[in-house]
């Protein structure tokens, strides 16, 4: 399993694709991250008169991690687009198939690569965030809980991502269709909202900007981190299941 | 001699078609199977139903004692695979590659090392070993999937037409490269290609719509080939009638005024009072060849036969 994650991580980093989203992402991450800090200091003394104001972790932090999950959301199915996919067309994967691993070893080792990955621009992103240290008191648990949303919804994407690359031997298809699940998985809850009050809201759990909200809030429950367990577990049996039916087809 | 592998049954259906159908295959230790066929006849399904790429719908696959569908990761320890299209990273080096390659294989610290060390030594990959796999020429690139198929030595390698789209230099120095992996390794082959089979191994199974039409050595091949066929040319020829009238000739076909084509039975060979015959009566002798099947006549001949018998079943 190890030995997957290890060939698919150095991978990922000998294309300068890794690289340069990275670079990107964190850019652009950087820029809304100033623009924030800049309204911050615009408003500093009106709020500072009202008593419970919120205060920069709210202003500042949450919001830039909330644009950090929307800006993932919309990479993560180019990085992921190649687990599976690439390997198809390359006819690469009888390499792993042939060695002495089983389907779930693979599955398991592409997604830790690929997690691994994600984990990097995280540590990068959270950064920020603790730069501000330095002149201002923030609040660490309420940006460790929006660092677990974050950490799990990026597993969630890449579980996601995998699958769909599996199901393809075009990377470019594995990438469109990642995005648009992804994509209607965190709009559903506009649909959900409009339901009238007292219907079970089955579309509304659906959403993982529904589940991912709480969490930047501060806010841990056991509901949320286990849809986004139970999300990722589904995602990596059906790849591992398909990886077998491959070989039956 | 061991077994290293056996297959037993093979039976693949893509939908209705047969894509192959009871294939039997054993190796023993230290054999090259040739494994020969016409495009399209199963070859590469069996290769990859051996492989473990492809779960065979009948059947069962033994790798050096341990079954392939219930015991797969063991089997696959034993199996060294090269498909039809190598399975290369562009983007790393041979070295890198190679490296990765034992580590899937389980080898780890020093014996990685060496084992890597090896196959680059073995495979003349040493000039190349630093580019990018992507860079390389085809032979290189072939020469790499073996590489990848041979560096944790496996019981079996398994190597589908390796030598498909070289250069004649190439096919060569791979060919060479097979016959060196055979010392230590057992090597299944598949080819279309006749005089790789007979340059390269031991055993041959002809292969033709998904059905064994042929398997045993290539000696037994050979004698099948040994017809019973003799062209003789004299500068004064005898009437034909002469030579028919011959002890053993069988019948005489008149190839031009000078050449004469002789049939006979194979256990009565009259080639010996041919001789002597000729010599005392003065045809002047030119030419004296015993005529063999070339390897593509026979498996013509066995496809065909097969077909027919096929076609008479129906």
């Amino acid at each position: 399993m190890w030995c997957v994650a290890r060939l698919e991580f150095s991978r990922l980093f000998l294309s300068p694709f890794a690289w340069v989203m990275l670079a990107l992402v964190q850019f652009l991450l950087a820029y809304l991250f100033l623009s924030h800090i800049d309204y911050f200091a615009q408003i500093q003394g009106q709020i500072s008169a009202i008593p419970g104001a919120p205060g920069v972790t709210e202003l500042v932090i949450a919001p830039l991690l909330n644009n950090a999950a929307l800006v993932l959301l919309m990479i993560a199915p180019f990085i992921t687009m190649r687990a599976f996919a690439d390997e198809h067309r390359n006819h690469s994967l009888p390499l792993l198939i042939s060695a002495p691993l089983s389907a779930s070893q693979i599955v398991f080792g592409k997604y830790i690569a690929y997690l691994g990955f994600f984990l990097l621009q995280l540590v990068l992103i959270a950064l920020m965030p603790l730069s501000l240290i330095a002149g201002s008191a923030i609040d660490l648990y309420q940006l460790s809980a929006g660092m677990i949303g974050l950490v799990l919804l990026v597993a969630s994407f890449v579980a996601a991502g995998i699958y769909l690359s599996s199901l393809t031997t075009q990377p470019i298809i594995a990438a469109v269709m990642t995005f648009c699940l992804l994509f209607l998985l965190w709009i559903i809850d506009f649909a959900a909202a409009s339901a009238s009050a007292g219907e079970v809201n089955w579309l509304g759990w659906l959403s993982l900007l529904g589940h991912f909200q709480p969490l930047l809030a501060g806010q841990i429950s056991s509901v949320d981190l286990s849809f986004f367990v139970l999300f990722c577990v589904v995602f990596l049996l059906l790849t591992i299941r398909r990886l077998d039916a491959a070989r039956l087809s | 001699m061991t077994i290293l592998l056996e297959a037993q049954n093979l039976s693949r259906f893509f939908g209705p078609n047969i894509a192959v159908q009871n294939i039997d295959i054993t190796v023993k230790r230290g054999e090259i199977l040739g494994f020969l066929g016409p495009n399209g006849a199963g070859k590469s399904t069996t290769m990859k139903m051996l492989s473990g790429n492809l779960a065979p719908d009948n059947g069962e696959i033994r790798i050096n004692g341990f079954d392939l569908l219930t015991q797969p990761k063991q089997a696959k320890a034993q199996l060294g695979y090269l498909p039809e299209n190598p399975p290369l990273y562009r983007e790393l080096t041979v070295g890198e590659y190679l490296k990765h390659c034992a580590r899937l294989n389980r080898l780890k610290g020093k014996a990685l090392k060496s084992a890597v060390d090896t196959v680059i030594d073995r495979c003349g990959l040493g000039e190349v070993q630093r580019r990018l796999i992507g860079q390389l020429s085809k032979g290189y690139q072939q020469r790499t999937g073996i590489a990848q198929a041979i560096v944790h030595s496996p019981a079996v390698v398994i190597l589908d037409e390796p030598t498909s789209g070289l250069d004649p230099v190439q096919i060569r120095q791979i060919r060479e490269l097979i016959r060196e992996i055979a010392n230590e390794h057992s090597v299944i082959l598949s080819t279309h290609i006749l005089p790789e089979v007979e340059m390269l191994c031991d055993r041959v199974q002809i292969i033709s719509k998904g059905q064994v039409i042929f398997a045993d050595s290539l000696a037994a091949l050979h004698q099948q080939r040994l017809s019973s066929r003799l062209r003789i040319s004299f500068a004064n020829p005898p009437p034909i009638a002469e030579i028919q009238s011959l002890e053993h000739v069988a019948s005489v076909e008149v190839l031009s005024s000078q050449q004469f084509r002789i049939l006979y039975h194979p256990e009565n060979d009259p080639t010996e009072s041919l001789l002597i015959q000729a010599v005392s009566k003065q045809w002047q002798l030119q030419e004296l060849v015993r005529e063999q099947d070339s390897l593509e006549d026979i498996f013509m001949q066995l496809i065909n036969f097969d077909t027919a018998a096929v076609e008479t079943i129906n």
